[in-house]
């Protein structure tokens, strides 16, 4: 596993206490992905279980599970929302969440009900001082 | 492993701890009368060698006990001869605790021997996926509809009335707590399960059917598992006696979606009812739904083919609660002995033994319709049919008891209207000699 200073986060990106990323796209969109530190610690992805496109969602509820050789992660949407794309190149290639988490290993595409929620989550410097214990 | 029992005062500790003053108060729901209060009636002590002379004479007050007999009994249990090999190989010490293979450093001898179990039940049936086995083929099946529902997130399922009746007692006591709906499927005139009775919905989970079936029927897989496919529900091909596989289509190449059953047929002695072996196999794209574990074939860091369980994610002790079943164990040895009875078989030994089986049975069959019987069921069946004994069937059983002959299984009591039916079986181990004693025993 990685010194936390050799992981990246980006700046512009959200993030959640249980390791996930968010990014607010142009139309107001959301992205939803786990974090460098979460692929890191989880080790070889080799499974995920994507969910169902059209699923209404509330936050804190589980929005798929990753599955890597060690074990089963659940992962929890930190805002409520609606699911309306998923990352089916996952279902081949879930190594993508390894090699590249913020970009190619993206997990759902979702329509956030209520803007505001984004206001509690964290930004890079709290997430990083969250990891290391601050 | 090693094993710790409870010490005087762990179990004194316990008991505090929940606020009991004996162990006998863990028992108090069962009701008194159906306890033993005084002790049993039996000698206090007997030498060895008298005992095992007694337990023999007890034994031999069985209709089936010994050479001198002859039972056409099959109905989910069959007898057939086990070589010498078999318990020989399966008896090594190094099988002797078969138990889970966790450890794959220490443990290659046994994840082999599961990994070629799957191998040869993925040959047989024709399926991508075989696990390392569950308990029995009751329970093979109970777990495959629960695996449909899983898949398909709906809970009706609809089952044929020709798959074993125990089986299905064996569902309802799965299913009834799920508050999953079982339709029941009548049988046609010709002994099959009847399709047309299927609501032309999309609501089923899974459709199921036993081939051969209940009375020995060979069903029409195709068209079940295409029917099934039609309901977008999972075809489960459910069987009692694989042996057939030896010589008709498996349920693998006939579109099953899962197909699972009882394995005793291959090596396992009749013994009461169990140990017995659950076979379950299913698509490689439903594997991770799958109930129980898997050995994979794998390298090692120096790149040497070494095997370890794979998915144990799925299993309960990682998953706890979201494991995706309880079934967190296999039959071992009894895969064990599958294996090796198959593989003693040979190339096409299956194959010729299942001819056996079935010319042997088709001969009964023949002679017993010669000799005026009626056969109900006019398709095909493989080493056990159906046979109507006429009005005075009882009697007659019961008189071919008295002369060590056990004229199959009576229907009546699993299908009322069956009343003079009986269930035949004739495997390899009934000689041409008895089955003409029995024709003419019942001969009209």
């Amino acid at each position: 596993m990685s010194e936390i200073n050799n992981l990246t986060f980006p700046k512009t990106l959200f993030y959640s206490n249980d390791h996930e990323w968010l990014k607010l796209n142009e139309d107001n969109t959301l992205s939803v992905g786990i974090t460098d530190y979460a692929q890191d610690q989880l080790g070889d992805i080799v499974f995920v279980e994507l969910p169902e496109v059209g699923k209404i969602l509330n936050k804190g509820d589980e929005l798929c599970t990753v599955e890597s050789v060690k074990s089963v992660s659940e992962i929890y949407i930190p805002v409520s929302c609606e699911v309306i794309s998923v990352n089916t190149n996952l279902e081949d290639k879930p190594e993508l969440i390894n090699k590249n988490p913020y970009d190619k290993g993206w997990l759902a595409l979702v329509k956030m009900k209520d803007k505001s929620e984004l206001d509690a989550l964290l930004r890079k410097d709290q997430y990083m001082n969250m990891l290391k214990g601050i | 492993m090693r094993f710790f029992p409870h010490t005087e005062k762990d179990i004194a500790h316990m008991l505090e701890n929940i606020g009991i003053d004996s162990v006998d108060r863990l028992f108090d729901q069962i009701p008194p009368e159906t306890k033993i209060k005084d002790e049993l009636n039996s000698t206090k002590s007997i030498d060895e060698f008298s005992l095992i002379k007694h337990f023999k004479e007890l034994a031999g007050k069985n209709t089936v006990s010994d050479n001198h007999s002859t039972s056409f009994l099959g109905a989910g249990s069959y007898n057939h001869f086990v070589p010498e090999i078999v318990p020989f190989l399966s008896s090594r010490s190094e099988f002797t605790t078969s138990y889970t293979p966790y450890q794959p450093e220490i443990s290659q001898g046994t994840l082999q021997s599961i990994y070629e179990y799957q191998t040869l039940i993925c040959r047989l049936f024709e399926m991508e996926v075989a696990n390392a086995s569950i308990y029995d083929g009751a329970s093979s099946l109970a777990e495959a509809i629960l695996m449909a529902t899983r898949i398909t997130k709906k809970n009706r399922i609809a089952i044929s009335a020709t798959v074993h009746p125990l089986y299905r007692l064996v569902i309802n006591t799965y299913l009834t707590p799920l508050e999953c709906e079982i339709i029941e499927l009548p049988s046609l005139q010709d002994g099959t399960i009847n399709i047309s009775k299927i609501e032309n919905d999309k609501d089923l989970a899974a459709l199921i059917v036993q081939s051969p079936n209940f009375f020995g029927c060979i069903e029409d897989l195709a068209m079940v598992n295409q029917t099934a496919k039609e309901h977008e529900s999972l075809s489960i091909n459910v069987f009692t006696e694989p042996m057939a596989y030896g010589l008709i289509n498996s349920p693998g190449s006939q579109g099953a979606d899962i197909t699972c059953g009882e394995g005793q047929s291959f090596g396992l002695p009749l013994s009461f009812g169990g140990p017995y072996l659950g076979i379950f196999a299913t698509k490689q794209k439903y594997v991770r739904n799958m109930p129980g574990r898997l050995v994979g074939k794998t390298v090692d860091k120096a790149g040497k083919p070494g095997f370890v369980l794979t998915l144990a994610t799925r299993e309960q002790h990682i998953r706890r609660e979201k494991a995706t079943s309880n079934i967190c164990t296999n039959n071992n040895l009894c895969a064990l002995i599958a294996s090796i009875y198959l593989a003693s078989l040979g190339g096409n030994g299956l194959q010729t033994l299942a001819k056996l089986n079935y010319d042997k049975s088709e001969y009964l069959k023949s002679a017993l319709k010669k000799a005026g019987l009626k056969i109900p069921f006019v398709t095909p069946t493989f080493n056990e049919f159906v046979v109507d004994m006429g009005k005075n069937s009882k009697e007659k059983y019961n008189e071919l008891l008295s002369k060590n002959i056990v004229a199959g299984l009576p229907l009546e009591k699993y299908y009322p209207e069956m009343e003079n039916c009986y269930l035949m079986n004739v495997t390899e181990v009934i000689s041409k000699k008895e089955m003409d004693r029995f024709v003419d025993e019942v001969a009209l």
